[in-house]
């Protein structure tokens, strides 16, 4: 048994390079001093020194930054997770509650952070099988048949995906949409068609392509990607809160699709 | 011809509207039962749990064990790492329901979490009765998934990882649960705890005592994730109306207990914009 030795040692005493408070007014975060090393930062470029303990230089950050604002920044009630923070809204709830909901809902398998999770995995995997020059074709194959999805690949309810273009401009514009990932990304769907799978590249895909290629590691994509929706998020919430209490679109008796046991008697 | 409504599909529920008003709910049916205008008053709070899981009326022991498995978990005490993060809520005059939703992120993870109680779950759906491979999958526990959201185990689930010895709370619920139903998952755990916990090199843990019991109920892994992160909310939740009465300074905030291991030390005072 290893035993409690580990919270022994552990009590009233943790060790860290993250950060800290100092009650003579100091704050630092991942060895910088908030207020002479880190007060000239913008809020995003603070948010990534905080997740990677990497500077990025503007352009990198105006593309990183861009990728929450294009693609999953839909203030659309109806997707699920801003629909948490409406629900919250009409049912008279707080921002706060109802944002943080969405937020926790938005880690989900078949859109959102899980999804996002798998891509960059995914893609960093299939740059190894490339270089390596194993054939790509066959781990495409071997991918769909183990997980029966490919990552990046297709999307619910519609085919193409128009965020695609945009961010693609976007990361043009910074000259960085030429990197090995991105490139990768692209001959993944080209060879995707050739096999015969209807599956054109996501928005997921093309994010987790241009971040890898910024050198995030699986990790670093995931925490960064941790508030990734919540601009679409909180103005659901507020346009619910606008309107009458209860009215985001109610449901009467008669929408229940009732398919269980019949009426009995206990 | 109007489109048809989208509409919720459910086994669960079917309700009949008042004359009056299609959003009023006159009659509710629970899998079939009229709840407000048979069962309540009629069936106890676990028996209706079961209901609403199993969409079935329980057998009395099936109703004894879920009661017992909700005292047994409804406070792991305000040392618990769900209940402190509730209690962060309560001590800082937070929402109610921050509070609650602060208890369910670390009660929901694979350190005795409701993850963990997922995942032994997996267990005994893999390994049954098979001493051997559950000695073989303790011994090397491995994540089923080689990418997901959770964090990876760092010990063989339903154990615990920094016990010295089966904690009396966990021998005296699993004594009692067996004694409800001696015939499956607890009634197997309770002959080969030894022998499971020497293949874990950790004493059992709550979270392998309850997944047994929800093994027995036989529930799904994911209705046992869920019933248990529901069960344990109201310790999270008195105890944040506790410290939310005493308030901040009578709350640890450990001042001492935190170590920069990279400071750089006090800079230049910002001196004051001209």
């Amino acid at each position: 048994m290893r035993g409690p030795d580990a919270l022994k040692k552990a009590e009233d005493n943790w060790h860290t390079d993250m950060g800290a408070w100092f009650s003579d007014g100091r704050t630092v975060l991942r060895g910088k001093d908030l207020f002479n090393e880190l007060d000239d930062l913008s809020w995003f470029k603070y948010h990534m020194f905080g997740i990677t303990g990497k500077m990025f230089s503007d352009s990198q950050i105006n593309l990183i930054e861009k990728i929450w604002t294009l693609t999953v920044s839909y203030p659309d009630p109806r997707l699920w997770n801003n629909r948490v923070a409406a629900l919250s809204a009409t049912a008279g709830s707080t921002g706060i509650l109802g944002s943080s909901a969405a937020i926790g809902v938005s880690e989900a398998k078949t859109y959102g952070n899980q999804v996002s999770k798998s891509a960059i995995h995914f893609i960093k995997n299939a740059i190894e099988v490339d270089s390596e020059d194993k054939n790509l074709s066959n781990f495409l194959k071997s991918e769909l048949r183990e997980n029966r999805v490919i990552p990046g690949y297709g999307r619910p309810i519609i085919a193409t995906d128009e965020r695609i273009q945009p961010l693609l401009n976007e990361a043009k514009k910074y000259a960085l949409d030429k990197g090995p990932h991105v490139k990768l990304a692209f001959k993944i769907e080209k060879l995707l068609i050739t096999l015969g799978y209807r599956l054109r590249m996501n928005a997921a895909g093309l994010i987790v392509a241009l971040m890898a290629d910024l050198g995030f590691s699986e990790n670093e994509f995931y925490y960064y990607s941790i508030l990734a929706f919540s601009s679409g998020i909180i103005p659901c919430h507020i346009d619910a809160a606008n309107q009458k209490e209860g009215t985001f679109f109610p449901l009467n008796c008669g929408r229940l699709n009732y398919t269980g046991v019949e009426k009995r008697h206990w | 011809m109007a489109k048809e409504k989208e509409k919720i599909t459910t086994k669960i529920w079917y309700e009949e509207p008042e004359a009056d008003n299609p959003f009023a709910a006159k009659v509710s049916y629970c899998s079939g039962y009229d709840v407000y205008g048979e069962l309540l008053g009629k069936i106890s709070w676990p028996e209706y749990i079961y209901l609403l899981f199993k969409l079935e009326k329980p057998q009395a022991w099936q109703a004894e064990l879920i009661e017992a498995v909700a005292v047994a978990i409804a406070n792991p005490g305000p040392r618990d790492l769900s209940v402190r993060a509730a209690m962060n809520g309560g001590v800082g005059g937070s929402t109610a329901a921050s509070c609650l939703m602060a208890a369910l992120a670390p009660g929901a993870g694979k350190n005795g979490g409701a993850r963990e109680v997922y995942q032994v779950m997996r267990l005994w759906q893999q390994c049954q009765f098979d001493l051997q491979l559950w000695q073989q999958n303790l011994s090397d526990y491995k994540d089923e998934l080689a990418v997901e959201v959770w964090p990876a185990s760092e010990h063989p689930p339903g154990f615990d990882p920094y016990g010295a010895s089966c904690a009396t709370p966990v021998l005296q619920t699993l004594k009692h649960l067996t004694t409800i139903y001696s015939d499956g998952a607890l009634a197997y755990l309770s002959s080969k705890r030894e022998q499971l916990e020497r293949s874990a090199n950790c004493p059992l843990g709550m979270t392998g005592v309850i997944a047994a019991a929800f093994t027995d109920l036989e529930l799904s892994d994911e209705q046992a994730e869920m019933l248990f992160l529901l069960l344990r909310l109201p310790g999270a939740a008195v105890h944040a109306l506790e410290q939310k009465k005493l308030g901040w300074r009578k709350y640890p905030f450990f001042g001492d207990g935190l170590t920069l291991t990279n400071d750089p030390g006090p800079v230049q005072p910002v001196q004051e914009a001209l």
